[in-house]
């Protein structure tokens, strides 16, 4: 039998810059197919040109055995391709129920049968064992729901394809092989899956075969058994592993003697997800925060950098106890915060790499309010230099370079102010694996420099390859303080998963 | 997380302006003799239905998450039209003014949705240009409506004892209604203004619907030209001047939220009445002759009234976002 | 645009000659030439004095206003209540100075004050927008909505809706006075942005202000007082907003509250989008909201003086609007 999608010869680019050159796709029918390569690779642009998102520049695609060229997501999802994108693309406001019936409602005299759509949202829901009021908002649901209910938005729709951009991304474990299964089911039932992840266990947990891309170009497809791992990895960086590899590790513990914190909080409790947080940094230290998504990492990050207000608990940085109530405080203390999120609180998309990166220190840069242009070029092209920033130039708008590159600029936008701590939310979340050594032993280098670093991940052996300490957090308590051969990833995780209440709370919303 | 204070939210705007508008009823009612009258209700009514038609419109593109600047002069524009074409009978006056609006809101859908430019701006252009073009028919003043083929009535006559613009103001309301909350259309107009690329890479015809709103929004400013043609004898291309401003008034008094994705017709209606209403009261008010409020204070007190809903409402949502 | 202060021409571009780059890029100066040439061509007696006076007079108050626009804009927000503080600055001025409101002691005192308290209120009351949009969080368009609606009904309630007719040279020469036969609000127009560009260019305000409308989360994240530089920011609109009523009313010498800054917000802000500011935030040039006040005057005036009537003028105004912007979203992709 033909396969069920042929992506063939496509290229595409974008202001002159090619995306893809030539690239394949080849999908058989009923199998889990996974897409794989490093960020800028072409995986998305591929998939927003199968379902309409973009035109194409050349190539040709066939699905169910005709050529077909989609000009909008509809119409893809009319001929039987159902997408899930990794941001949750839903609208809050409308219901559960509206966001899984949307662009196929049931009518009843030409008017909408609500009561038909919540039965049939309902139904779908149960095949992932959910089981919520349809009716309300979305927004009243947590990240993982709503991941969930876009699924079944996408199979509601007897798909024949079903893509799965990075799905698991917002869920936990159990919620995972959730997923798997019913990708599975899909599987039995004929249905092809496109799986896009980083993640290389989910690869070899689900998937059947494999398509690499490199620089818009795909550079290998196998049977995912036949492929190693290394091998893999290798192909998608297109250099030898050893290289990415090359980090040591003897820089664990070598400060861990230093006495005295640079910032320690005190139970910590905010709004309604943090209730009892302490942890401390010592000057050139990595301190890793673990903890399950929702666990309330990142809100006490926050209120530590001034950003939202803590209602108990106390903070102290440099000796000085609740001093930071907005982020200007936290900044003039020596503080710096890479926030989670870097596109949405990170990068001024449309200014250059220098003001991007000069964006904190600017006020000192000044004289009499008046910006010093010497002497910003001065430490842009000193940070460009030395964090091997890769850009065109120091007036080259941020949004233009690749994610890793990003969150080096932004890495410098602190790194210029001389902090004495540095709080790193998922510092290295969506960049490719070689950018991400290379942040990484960054973050171990400056810290071997008396910089205090406190970093949040949610992949296990970053964190525990990084950090010298560990706190694990659970439903906003700290439940653990790791250290020494303690920081080990069974030792992270039987902390993390100490009983099940929380997979329950889930569940439920 | 925060349904309950969304609920809230949705609450105060839906109920709030209704009591609102029962309160200013209450106090018209128990203070001036013939508040409640039919004279004053039927005149209120009529007077407003205008209003109401544009504020119909715009409820629908708030909820987009767009705005339609260009409802004035597109009902100006209407009024021309209609009065220019009134001496060959009510239909082509009617028609004619129903389709300068939709050629009005078929350009602002053309510049919004294949020129991907904001509505702010499209809609500020097709309303210098529906200006210019009203002016131009009419040769820079009003034009007399004719008298003899009963076209006024449009505006000025009753059917079953009630003003026909009010009449045609309730069935573009219940339409309206009906096709926000039990048609694919209307759920789609509300999931663009929650998250329109959401509602693009859910498959929604989001383009198509948005073009629909705004030609639907010219199209019943137009209606609202006609109407004001009919009710003052003559087609008005400076009139309609800070309708737009009314209207988005009205709809965000009802507790639509400007950001889109949250609205109600019927709150959109009521937020006409009140709005109103403040005018009716203001005259009552002068006859009585306790005060003398300017026909100028109007404004201050409309503004001050604004002021004070928004204010009511961005108190509650930071109230909300604080809970949550 | 030459004065694009968040970026120049990446390097790796500069070498490619696009056609559209270019039109995109400097679409508005190519315009501003084209108008020019063509009206050197076709309208009689335009390289005079005279017609550059008429022009640079009609066009001062848009670009006053539009500079505060421009930069209200840049941070993403938007002030419709321009034209109404305008008529507020307006319809005080008179008062003041006839001695309407308080007894004056000395006719100077009188003329200063008439200068500075109109100018003054105008900014509070835009610092009122600024803070109604940053305490508040009240969307910029409804919190300006406000004052645009009650704006001018307080002007009105000021003078009861009447005109005010005066005959005051000394004050009247901020909107008839000439220095070097070059008018006097024309300097005041140029200084105003020159002062605005250097601003936006150079100094850590004019960052700050481009950095919030570029992405406030980040911005705040970053340590920018993000509500003191946005109430500043609608502080300046209100003053600049104060100053271009002054000059309308000694330009007219009347002061009408019904009509003086009547549309206003619509033509600064459509010179705003016609120079090349990005409607949405981040991205700002105040040279080119001259350009743009000047390309609209002008073809206005080309129209006017070639026998068009004035309606036809705004529908020619909409398509420049709808033209400018689309060019900008095709450089934009």
């Amino acid at each position: 039998m033909a396969p069920l999608l042929t992506m063939h010869g496509i290229d595409k680019r974008f202001a002159g810059i090619p995306a893809l050159r030539s690239a394949d796709l080849v999908v058989e029918r009923g199998e889990v197919h996974a897409l794989i390569g490093q960020n800028g690779a072409g995986k998305s642009t591929i998939i927003k040109i199968l379902t309409g998102y973009y035109r194409k520049d050349a190539g040709e695609i066939l699905f169910d055995g005709r050529p077909v060229e989609f000009s909008s997501p509809q119409e893809a999802q009319r001929a039987g391709i159902s997408t899930i994108y990794q941001e949750i693309n839903l609208v809050p406001y409308r219901s559960v129920t509206e966001n899984i019936c949307l662009g196929r409602e049931k009518r009843r005299f030409g008017l909408l049968n609500w009561s038909a759509m919540h039965a049939e949202a309902r139904a779908l829901l149960a095949r992932f064992k959910i089981d919520i009021d349809v009716r309300r908002p979305l927004m009243a649901y947590p990240t993982a729901i709503q991941q969930m209910v876009a699924i079944a938005r996408a199979i509601g729709f007897e798909a024949k394809l079903v893509i799965m951009d990075e799905p698991t991304s917002s869920l936990d474990e159990r919620e995972v092989e959730v997923l798997f299964n019913v990708i599975r089911q899909l599987r039995q039932a004929d249905v092809s899956v496109i799986f896009v992840s980083h993640k290389l266990d989910e690869l070899y947990a689900v998937c059947d075969r494999v398509t690499i891309m490199r620089d818009g170009r795909t550079v290998q497809v196998a049977p995912m058994n036949q492929l190693s791992r290394i091998d893999l990895v290798t192909s998608m960086l297109g250099r030898e592993l050893s290289q990415v590899l090359h980090e040591g590790h003897d820089t664990t513990d070598t400060a861990s003697e230093t006495p005295g914190s640079v910032l320690e909080v005190r139970n910590l409790a905010i709004g309604r997800k943090v209730s009892d947080v302490s942890f401390d940094v010592r000057p050139g230290e990595i301190v890793g925060l673990a903890g399950l998504l929702g666990a309330g990492r990142t809100e006490s990050v926050r209120a530590v950098f001034g950003v939202d207000k803590p209602n108990a608990g106390t903070v102290s940085f440099g000796g000085r106890e609740n001093a930071i109530v907005a982020p200007s405080d936290a900044i003039r203390a020596g503080m710096g915060f890479c926030s989670e999120d870097r596109k949405l609180e990170g990068i001024i998309p449309d200014m250059s790499v220098r003001e991007n990166l000069t964006l904190a220190l600017m006020p000192q840069l000044a004289r009499r309010g008046i910006v010093d242009e010497a002497r910003s070029r001065a430490i842009v092209d000193r940070f460009i230099k030395r964090l091997g920033i890769r850009c065109t130039g120091p007036e080259q708008r941020i949004r233009e370079l690749s994610g890793g590159n990003q969150q080096k600029v932004l890495l410098a936008r602190w790194l210029c102010m001389n902090p004495k701590l540095l709080i790193l939310d998922e510092p290295t979340r969506g960049i490719d694996v070689g950018a991400k050594a290379e942040i990484l032993s960054l973050i171990r280098e400056l810290a071997g420099q008396g910089l205090g670093v406190l970093m949040i991940s949610s992949e296990l052996e970053e964190v525990v390859e990084a950090a010298s300490r560990i706190f694990v957090l659970r439903d906003g308590r700290t439940v653990a303080e790791l250290h020494g051969d303690e920081v080990n990833e069974q030792s992270v995780m039987s902390a993390m998963a100490h009983g099940h209440e929380s997979d329950r709370e889930v569940a439920h919303g | 997380m925060n349904t309950t204070s969304l609920k809230l939210f949705q609450g105060i705007g839906r109920y709030g302006v209704l009591l609102a508008l029962v309160a200013l009823i209450l106090f018209g009612w128990l203070r001036y003799e013939n508040f409640l009258g039919a004279f004053n209700v039927l005149t209120v009514l009529r007077y407003n239905s205008m209003f109401a038609l544009v504020a119909l419109g715009m409820c629908f593109v708030i909820i987009t998450g767009g705005i339609d600047l260009s409802v004035g002069s597109t009902a100006a524009l209407g009024s021309v039209v209609a009065a220019l074409l009134s001496p060959y009978g009510v239909m082509p006056g009617l028609l004619g003014g129903l389709g300068a609006g939709l050629a009005i809101g078929a350009c602002n859908a053309f510049i919004i949705t294949r020129l991907n430019i904001l509505p702010f701006i499209a809609t500020l252009a097709t309303m210098l240009a529906a200006s210019g073009c009203a002016l131009l028919l009419a040769d820079n003043q009003s034009v007399s409506v004719s008298y003899e083929t009963g076209f006024v009535e449009l505006g000025q006559g009753d059917f079953l004892g009630f003003p026909i613009p009010a009449w045609i103001a309730l069935i573009a309301y219940l339409l309206g209604s009906l096709i926000l909350n039990f048609t694919s259309f209307g759920r789609t107009v509300l999931a663009i203004g929650g998250n329109e690329d959401a509602a693009r890479l859910m498959g929604l015809p989001a383009q198509r619907v948005k073009a629909l709103v705004y030609l639907a929004s010219g199209g019943l400013a137009g209606l609202a030209g006609v109407i004001l043609a009919a009710q003052f004898g003559a087609g008005q291309p400076i009139e309609g001047v800070g309708w737009e401003l009314f209207a988005i008034a009205a709809v965000v008094v009802g507790g639509t939220l400007l950001t889109g994705g949250v609205g109600s017709v019927g709150s959109t209606l009521a937020g006409v009445l009140l709005l109103g209403l403040i005018f009716n009261i203001l005259n009552f008010e002068n006859g009585l002759g306790w005060i003398s409020l300017s026909a100028y204070w109007q404004s201050v007190i409309r503004g001050a009234f604004l002021l004070l809903v928004v204010a009511i409402q961005a108190r509650l949502s930071m109230r909300t976002e604080e809970a949550a | 645009m030459a004065d694009t202060a968040t970026t120049l021409p990446p390097a790796h571009r500069a070498p490619r000659f696009d056609v559209r780059t270019i039109l995109t890029r400097y679409g508005a100066w190519i315009a501003l030439v084209l108008l020019i040439l063509v009206n050197l061509a076709i309208t009689p007696n335009f390289a005079t004095w005279q017609t550059l006076n008429v022009n640079l007079t009609q066009v001062c108050a848009i670009v006053i206003v539009g500079v505060g626009m421009t930069l209200v804009i840049a941070t993403g927000g938007i002030d419709l209540s321009v034209g109404a503080l305008m008529a507020i600055a307006g319809a005080l001025a008179p008062l003041i100075f006839l001695g309407k409101l308080f007894p004056l002691p000395h006719p100077a005192i009188g003329i200063a004050l008439a200068f500075i308290l109109p100018v003054l209120a105008a900014a509070a009351l835009g610092w009122f927008n600024g803070w109604l949009v940053t305490r508040l969080r009240i969307q910029p368009i409804i919190a300006t909505l406000v004052l645009f609606i009650a704006g001018r009904g307080i002007a009105q309630v000021f003078t009861n809706g009447n005109l005010q007719v005066f005959n005051l040279p000394s004050f009247q020469f901020i909107g008839l006075g000439r220095v070097f036969g070059i008018p006097f609000q024309a300097i005041l127009m140029i200084f105003i942005v020159a002062t605005a560009a250097w601003m936006l260019r150079r100094t850590v305000f004019g960052r700050q202000i481009l950095a919030i409308g570029g992405n406030e989360k980040a911005a705040r994240l970053s340590g920018i007082p993000v509500a003191s530089v946005k109430k500043r920011v609608y502080l300046i609109s209100g003053f600049l907003s104060g100053i271009a009523g002054l000059i309308v009313i000694a330009r007219n010498s009347a002061a009408d509250a019904n009509l003086v800054g009547l549309g206003m917000e619509l033509d600064a802000i459509a010179a705003v989008a016609v120079g090349g500011t990005l409607l949405t935030g981040g991205r700002a040039t105040i040279i080119g909201t001259l350009v743009g006040a000047l390309i609209i005057q002008l073809v206005r005036y080309t129209l006017l003086a070639n026998g068009v009537p004035d309606a036809a003028a705004l529908v020619a105004k909409a398509a420049i609007i709808v033209l400018a912007v689309w060019l900008q979203r095709q450089s934009y992709r």
